[in-house]
């Protein structure tokens, strides 16, 4: 019997999922940067003894814990969802990705909850090398509960480590270090900490410019600017370095991803980067139509930044659908290190894969172990492609090209914009003349959105363009998700859109509060 | 009122409205709620990726 999925339920479900992990991602990047560089300014107060730094660091240490306090646990609803419309997933993943949720509550639990208690309220309280080692382990407790759910994440997006066992349906975690090493996921964790980073270093640099619009606290205004351009400037080059790596790891994981990343269909050796362009609208795979209405492309640059080789072959879309190429990413099956296989081959594979996964069971249940050993082992040969039993064509496994193409390009090209912005910054400080350049206020204003713009833009890169997939090859979201009624998950889909709205405004509107009041007590004009 | 009053005010409805209404009314584990045993649900999520191909 085939069971057939209302695709309603897979794309609300997939809707509400992205609703809340997009507003999540508005407060969780402000939190993991602004931690250390309130950690950063409050060293500099003990160091050098100036109550000045101590006013700034409160300063900025209020609006960390106004948008700490407001995006607490908005990603505890991603757990409830993975229970209510993705059980078929949460049963799948097996210990795999509880073990990095669990260890991630544990530490945000006992570190971050200990040490920000002492943080906001210690003052005065405790010794100031307490007071700012607390800050310091506030930061770095943070940080360590995003690894977590980073690792899980990019076990998503290159499963490793584990082990399927049939008797339970489950994967079973076989190798810990291999999960918590994958190099997806140290470039994963490394690329979005930094993102973090760069939007709290953007954050300040936008706040203090409102001031000196106003020609408020501009002894403070300064002193922030600075420490915030120079962390902003040497973190967005280690974004820009981590998101190198991210696209190396893609490349070697994901090819699918990457040829959507580059709106490309057909590949080649010594590929081009497309540095902008506006992908062909309604270009279907197989068409012959051009990608590109237009673009501007970097020769050979996507094959060094795909493979470190200018003469890789980048496979693009329809590469990919009809195999037959030598793959130069290392991620392959022993059956396809000299040639890759059709996704119509694949299909066929996680078929036997899933009729095998069948069998097992009745052969257990019947007492015949034989055809069970059997079954066993043909699920085992077949199980890097059970996902693709799913589709229903090779169509299936493209993922939204145009998204997935924009998105990345949105992303990059505010990066670069930022390192520009932070040395322009720097320069102007270091002549004085931060003070006379309304313009430049006004841009370091007004890019506070664009650096959360882009954080948005990298994770639509991740997740739609890993689409079908929930786990990469594994599992589709229509293999995925529960069997639950599409109302049910609509409702709650406008519940959080309500409940989020209303977390937001309330943060911009105690924010904005906050930030009209200024620093307390005294401080330089 | 205080900032820090307003943050726990909103910090404790959020947690109310979370963990009592929408995790009660909202979302139940799906599993948990329709099975009492891992062995069940084992059997179940089986039969699902089975049917679903």
């Amino acid at each position: 019997m085939i069971l057939n999925i209302d695709p309603g339920i897979v794309d609300w479900s997939r809707a509400q999922f992205a609703l809340t992990a997009i507003y999540h991602w508005l407060f969780v990047p402000l939190t993991l940067g602004l931690s250390f560089l309130v950690a950063i300014m409050e060293t500099i107060y003990v160091k050098t003894g100036d109550p000045e730094w101590k006013r700034i660091t409160k300063f900025w240490m209020t609006l960390f814990g106004i948008n700490f306090a407001i995006g607490i646990a908005t990603g505890i609803i991603l757990e409830f969802e993975f229970g209510t419309n993705w059980s078929n997933y949460s049963w799948f993943v097996g210990d795999i990705f509880g073990a990095p949720l669990a260890i991630e509550g544990i530490m945000a639990f006992f570190l971050e909850s200990t040490f920000i208690a002492v943080m906001f309220f210690g003052w005065n309280k405790v010794s100031k090398k307490f007071h700012l080692a607390s800050s310091w382990l506030t930061a770095i407790g943070a940080n360590i509960s995003a690894l977590w759910i980073l690792v899980a994440n990019s076990w998503m997006q290159y499963p490793v480590g584990m082990k399927f066992n049939p008797e339970t349906a489950r994967n079973e975690m076989q190798n810990f270090w291999n999960v918590l090493f994958s190099p997806v996921a140290v470039h994963k964790f490394l690329h979005t900490i930094s993102a973090g980073y760069v939007t709290a270093a953007i954050f300040i640099l936008g706040i203090s410019a409102w001031f000196l619009l106003k020609k408020r606290e501009t002894g403070m205004a300064r002193k922030s600017i600075l420490v915030a351009a120079i962390f902003g400037l040497i973190t967005s080059i280690f974004l820009a370095i981590t998101g190198d790596g991210s696209a190396y790891t893609i490349a070697q994981t994901q090819p699918m991803k990457l040829a959507a990343m580059e709106g490309l269909y057909k590949g080649q050796k010594a590929n081009g980067l497309v540095l902008f362009g506006i992908p062909q609208l309604g270009k279907k795979v197989g068409d012959g139509k051009n990608n590109f209405a237009f673009k501007v492309e970097i020769p050979g640059l996507l094959s060094i930044l795909g493979y470190h080789n200018m003469d890789a072959y980048v496979p693009g879309v329809e590469d990919i659908l009809n195999g037959g190429y030598k793959p130069e990413f290392q991620n392959i099956t022993p059956v396809e290190k000299e040639t890759t296989l059709p996704v119509s081959e694949k299909i066929e594979r996680g078929k036997l894969a899933i009729t095998a996964f069948g069998y097992f069971k009745k052969a257990k249940k019947a007492g015949d172990e034989v055809s069970a050993a059997k079954a066993d082992s043909t699920l085992k040969a077949n199980f890097a492609y059970f996902g693709y039993g799913y589709l229903k064509s090779p169509g299936e496994a493209v993922p939204n090209v145009a998204l997935t193409f924009y998105s990345f390009r949105t992303m990059v090209i505010f990066g670069f914009y930022f390192i520009l912005l932070f040395i322009i910054v720097l320069y102007f400080h270091s002549k004085n003349q931060l003070q006379d350049k309304r313009w430049l206020q006004y841009v370091m204003l007004w890019t506070i959105p664009l650096v959360y713009l882009a954080g948005q833009a990298g994770w639509v890169v991740a997740e739609i363009g890993r689409q079908p997939w929930v786990i990469q090859d594994l599992l589709p979201t229509r293999a995925a998700v529960s069997m639950i009624e599409t109302t049910s998950v609509q409702i709650t889909f406008w519940l959080f859109a309500v409940l989020f709205t209303a977390l937001l405004i309330a943060e911009l509107m105690i924010m904005t509060r906050q930030i009209k009041l200024g620093p307390k007590d005294g401080g330089t004009k | 009122m205080t900032v820090g009053k307003k943050l726990w005010i909103i910090i404790l409805i959020k947690l109310f409205i979370l963990f009592f209404f929408l995790r009660l009314f909202f979302f139940p584990d799906f599993l948990r709620s329709r099975f009492s045993n891992d062995r069940e649900r084992g059997d179940y999520v089986r039969e699902q990726l089975i049917q679903r191909k």
